[in-house]
C-alpha cells in the first residue's frame, strides 16, 4: 500500500490539519507517513495545501507530483490540481463551496456538500471532517477510528469535547461517499 | 515512542534531549517553528532561551556562552546564516563547541522563502574568514534531524569545534515519525577544562583568537588542520542505495536525495540500473563512497537544489574516471522525481540500451 | 612593615604595551583594585573588545574571553546567561562600543543585562592610527577627518550614557575622567557602584571614562590630559547619569 493525497483549499479550512490527521492515523496504524505544506505567504489568508503520503514502505520523496487522491476544499484548489491527479485517481470536492464542475473524464470525482453538512451539524468548521470521513471511505487508508482518534492527539486536552461532533461529521461524509442521500443522513 | 512532529521542531527537541539549555537566535522564514519551539520548551527544562538583537549578537551569545563549557545552539535560514560567519569564525579559531542548524531557503540575498540547498558551498568551505571547516551534517528525513542534531553535540563537544546541521525549507516543514535515541549519545566526553567560568581553585583559563606573532599563528593553524585531518578520517558517512551492480550512481543529499532515491526506484522498475551514493556528512565528503562504485559504474549523476555545488566535490572524489552530470534547479524549486528520471533516462538510458544490444 | 599600595590580584605581572600617556594601564587598575577589594576575582569573568584594549586578557588576572569586535556585550549575554552567580564585564573602547557594536550595546542594556561594562573613550581610534571614531569632537583632527570633522558631513558624536541612561533597564550609568588624580578616585568610585550595582542583581551598569590617547592625538602625555579637560569633558559631560537604588548599597 502506498498512498499519495494532496488536500487544498483555504487557510482556515482546515486543510493542513486533516492532512495531519490522516498522517498521524498512519503513524498509529504503523505505516510509514509524511506530511508536508506549502507554506511562505499563501499561508496568510491565501489557499493552503499539503501532501500526505501513507505508505507500507519506507517514502522516498515526501512530494507528491500525481495524487492518487486529492481532496479540493475550493475553487483555487481545483484549478491548481485537476491536472495533478493520475488518471484513474480520486478527487473529493467541497461542492458546498466549489461550483466549477471538473472536466476530465479519467478520474473519479465525488461532489460533496460538506459546508451544507457542517452547516446542519451546528459547525460549519467540522467540513474538514466531512471531506476525510469521505476520503476515508473511498480510500481506506486508514480507519475513522485511528482518524479520530489521531486528531484527540492532535487537538489540545481542553478541546477533548469536540471530538463527537468531529466523528459524526466523519461518518455523514463517508455514507454521503457511499451513496447515500444528505437529506436521508441528517433527516 | 515514535510521535509525528515537524521538522523545525524535531531539532529544538533533538537539542533539549542532547543537554541544549542554551538558545541564542533570530526570527527568520523557514526555521521560525524551532525558535518558537524553544521559547515554549526552554523554560520547562530550566534552560535559557534569548531572541537576539540580530544574527550577529545571536552567534557571539553562542560564542560566549560555549565558552563558559555549555552546550548551546542557534538557528537561522540562509540570509541569517551570512551573518553569523563573523561569529562562526571566531568559534572555530577558539575552538569553542557548538551547534548551528542551517535551514536552507532560496538565495542569493533576500532571495526567497522556499527550500534550496545553495548554502553548500558556504557551508562546506568554512564560510568566514580564515583556513577552517565546520563539521556539516546533512540529514534526510526527520528521523534524521533528530539523529543528527544530537550527534552535532557530541561531535561539536569531542572535536571543540561548531557543527553545522544543514536542512532545508522542506525539512524544516515536513512532519514525519520521530524517536529520540538518547541511549545514542556519547557518554564519555572529554571534561571541559578550558571553560571560563571564574578561576576559583585553578589558574585562569583565556579564550582568544588573536596571534599576533605569526609563527604562533602558523601553529595554531597547523593545529587545526591536523584535527581536520583526523577528522576526516573518523566522521565521514554516505548511505548508499542500490549501489552494488549499478551503472549510473545518482548522488545528492537532503531532501534532494529522498527525491532522487524515488527517481532511482523508477529507473530500477524500467530495468535502467541506477542507484545513489548519499553523503551524510558534507564536510568530511565521504569522497571513498563514490570512488567505490566506480568499480562498475559507468556514469555519474549529481543531483542538487542549486546551481552545482557539492558538483565539485563529486568531480574530486571521481577523479576523472568516470562522465560526471548534473541536474539541479535553483531559486527555491525543488526538483521533481520524474524530472531527476528524465535525466537518468537521457544518461544512462542510451549506455544501457547499447550494453543490451551488445547482449 | 605594612604595605600600603600594591599590584592588585586581579592584574598579571604582565607589562602593559599602552603608550606612554594613555590611561588605560590606570583604567585597568582600577578595575582590578574594584574586583579585589569586593573579592570577586574568582568568580569572574571579563571579555575584552578589540581595540587598543584587545590584549585586556594579558593583564587582568582572571577568567577571559576575547570577543570580535563590538560584540563584547554579546559574548557577555552569552557568559551571564548561563552562569548569573559569577561576574560578568566587558572592557571596550569608543570605536568598539558606539560604532561596529552600537547594536549590541543598546540592546544589551534594553535587556538590562545584568552586566558591567567598562567603557574608555578617547575620542579616536586608537590601536588601527587615530581615525575618527563616533566620539570624535566637532573640528577634531584624525587621519580619516584631516582637516576636522565636519558635522555637515561626518555628523556629530555619540553621548553614549546619555542615550543608554534612558533605558528602562540600565541600573548605572556615570561618566567619569582620567585627567588628574581626583577624578581617577571618581572613576573608580563609579566603576565600585558599577559592580555593586551587577552583585545586587539591579541590571546594566557602565561606566564611560574619558582618557587620553597622546600618540595619535599628537601630543605630550600631560597636554593630553589636559586636552580631555579643555575639550571633551565639554562635549562629554561629567556625571552620574543613573543611580537605581535598592539592596544595602
Amino acid at each position: 500500500m502506498h498512498f499519495e493525497s494532496v488536500i487544498a483549499g483555504f487557510g482556515g479550512q482546515g486543510v493542513l490539519l486533516t492532512g495531519q490527521i490522516i498522517a498521524y492515523a498512519g503513524l498509529m496504524e504503523d505505516k510509514h507517513v509524511s506530511w508536508i505544506p506549502s507554506y511562505g505567504p499563501e499561508m496568510r489568508g491565501g489557499t493552503a495545501n499539503c501532501s500526505v503520503i501513507v505508505s507500507d514502505n519506507k517514502i522516498g520523496s515526501p512530494m507528491v507530483e500525481e495524487p492518487g487522491v486529492a481532496l479540493i476544499f475550493n475553487e483555487p484548489s481545483m484549478e491548481k490540481f485537476e491536472q495533478q491527479v493520475r488518471p484513474g485517481g480520486i478527487m473529493v470536492v467541497n461542492s458546498s463551496i466549489v461550483e466549477k464542475k471538473v472536466s476530465r473524464k479519467d478520474i473519479h470525482v465525488y461532489d460533496i456538500p460538506a459546508g451544507k453538512i457542517a452547516k446542519q451539524l451546528g459547525n460549519e468548521r467540522v467540513a474538514n471532517m466531512v471531506m476525510l470521513g469521505a476520503y476515508l471511505e473511498l480510500t481506506g487508508v486508514v480507519s475513522t477510528e485511528s482518524a479520530i482518534n489521531a486528531l484527540g492527539k492532535i487537538i489540545s486536552k481542553k478541546k477533548q469535547s469536540i471530538l463527537e461532533i468531529n466523528k459524526k461529521a466523519a461518518e455523514i461524509g463517508a455514507s454521503v461517499a457511499a451513496g447515500y442521500s444528505v437529506d436521508s443522513l441528517l433527516g | 515512542m515514535k510521535v509525528l512532529m515537524k521538522g523545525n521542531e524535531v531539532i529544538g527537541e533533538a537539542a533539549i534531549k542532547a543537554g541544549c539549555r542554551y538558545f541564542f537566535g533570530y526570527p527568520i522564514t523557514p526555521q521560525s517553528e524551532l525558535p518558537e519551539f524553544l521559547a515554549k520548551k526552554m523554560p520547562e527544562v530550566g534552560g535559557v532561551f534569548l531572541q537576539a538583537e540580530s544574527e550577529v549578537a545571536a552567534i557571539n551569545m553562542v560564542y560566549g556562552a560555549a565558552g563558559t563549557g555549555a552546550r548551546v545552539m542557534t538557528s537561522s535560514s540562509s540570509p541569517g546564516i551570512s551573518l553569523k560567519q563573523e561569529g562562526i569564525s571566531y568559534l572555530t579559531a577558539a575552538e569553542l563547541p557548538c551547534v548551528i542548524v542551517n535551514v536552507m531557503r532560496g538565495g542569493p540575498g533576500l532571495g526567497g522563502i522556499q527550500p534550496s540547498q545553495s548554502d553548500y558551498f558556504q557551508a562546506t568551505r568554512g564560510g568566514g574568514h580564515g583556513d577552517y571547516q565546520n563539521i556539516v551534517l546533512a540529514p534526510s528525513s526527520v528521523q534524521e534531524l533528530a539523529d543528527f542534531t544530537m550527534k552535532a553535540f557530541d561531535l561539536a563537544d569531542y572535536y571543540h569545534m561548531p557543527v553545522m546541521v544543514l536542512g532545508d525549507g522542506a525539512m524544516g516543514q515536513m512532519m514525519e515519525a520521530v524517536e529520540f535515541k538518547e541511549e545514542n549519545l556519547c557518554s564519555s566526553l572529554p571534561e571541559k577544562t578550558w571553560a571560563t567560568t571564574g578561576c576559583s581553585g585553578r589558574e585562569r583559563n583565556i579564550i582568544n583568537t588573536l596571534y599576533l606573532n605569526p609563527d604562533l599563528l602558523e601553529e595554531h593553524n597547523k593545529h587545526l588542520q591536523q584535527k581536520y585531518e583526523q577528522i576526516k578520517n573518523n566522521e565521514s558517512r554516505a548511505e548508499t542505495y542500490l549501489t552494488q551492480d549499478a551503472e549510473i550512481i545518482i548522488t545528492a543529499f537532503g531532501t534532494t536525495a529522498r527525491i532522487a532515491s524515488s527517481a532511482v526506484d523508477s529507473a530500477r522498475a524500467m530495468g535502467i540500473k541506477a542507484g545513489m551514493v548519499r553523503p551524510m556528512t558534507l564536510w568530511p565528503f565521504p569522497s571513498s563512497a563514490i570512488r567505490e562504485t566506480l568499480t562498475h559504474c559507468r556514469s555519474i549523476l549529481d543531483v542538487e537544489m542549486n546551481a552545482g555545488q557539492m558538483l565539485d566535490d563529486v568531480r574530486l572524489a571521481v577523479e576523472g574516471k568516470a562522465p560526471v552530470y548534473f541536474y539541479g534547479r535553483t531559486g527555491g524549486i525543488v526538483p521533481k522525481a520524474s524530472e531527476i528520471l528524465e535525466e537518468i533516462k537521457k544518461i544512462g538510458g542510451i549506455s544501457y540500451e547499447s550494453h543490451l544490444r551488445q547482449a | 612593615m605594612k604595605v600600603i599600595s600594591g599590584k592588585p590580584e586581579s592584574l598579571t605581572d604582565k607589562k602593559y604595551h599602552y603608550c606612554p600617556g594613555c590611561m588605560h594601564g590606570v583604567i585597568h587598575r582600577l578595575v582590578a583594585e574594584v574586583i579585589d577589594e569586593l573579592g570577586l576575582r574568582e568568580e569572574t569573568v571579563g571579555v575584552a573588545s578589540v581595540g587598543c584594549s584587545v590584549l585586556s586578557h594579558n593583564y587582568f588576572n582572571l577568567d577571559m574571553q576575547e570577543a570580535a569586535h563590538g560584540r563584547a556585550p554579546a559574548v557577555a549575554t552569552g557568559i551571564k546567561r548561563v552562569l548569573p552567580d559569577r561576574t560578568v564585564f566587558t572592557y571596550q573602547g569608543d570605536g568598539d562600543l558606539a560604532s561596529i557594536g552600537s547594536a549590541e550595546i543598546l540592546h544589551a542594556a534594553a535587556r538590562g543585562e545584568n552586566i558591567t561594562v567598562i567603557f574608555v573613550n578617547n575620542s579616536c581610534y586608537g590601536m588601527t592610527g587615530g581615525q575618527m571614531a563616533p566620539t570624535t569632537l566637532p573640528g577634531q583632527l584624525t587621519s580619516t577627518t584631516p582637516l576636522g570633522r565636519d558635522v555637515k558631513k561626518e555628523g556629530y558624536p555619540l553621548r553614549m550614557s546619555e542615550v543608554l541612561a534612558t533605558m528602562d533597564a540600565t541600573a548605572y550609568i556615570a561618566r567619569t575622567s582620567t585627567h588628574n588624580a581626583k577624578h581617577v578616585m571618581k572613576t573608580k568610585k563609579a566603576i565600585l557602584n558599577a559592580f555593586k550595582a551587577q552583585q545586587q542583581g539591579q541590571g546594566f551598569s557602565m561606566v564611560e571614562v574619558l582618557s587620553t590617547c597622546p600618540t595619535n592625538w599628537k601630543m605630550k602625555p600631560v597636554e593630553a590630559l589636559q586636552w580631555v579637560e579643555n575639550n571633551m569633558m565639554k562635549y562629554f559631560p561629567l556625571q552620574e547619569f543613573k543611580k537605581v537604588s535598592g539592596g544595602d548599597q
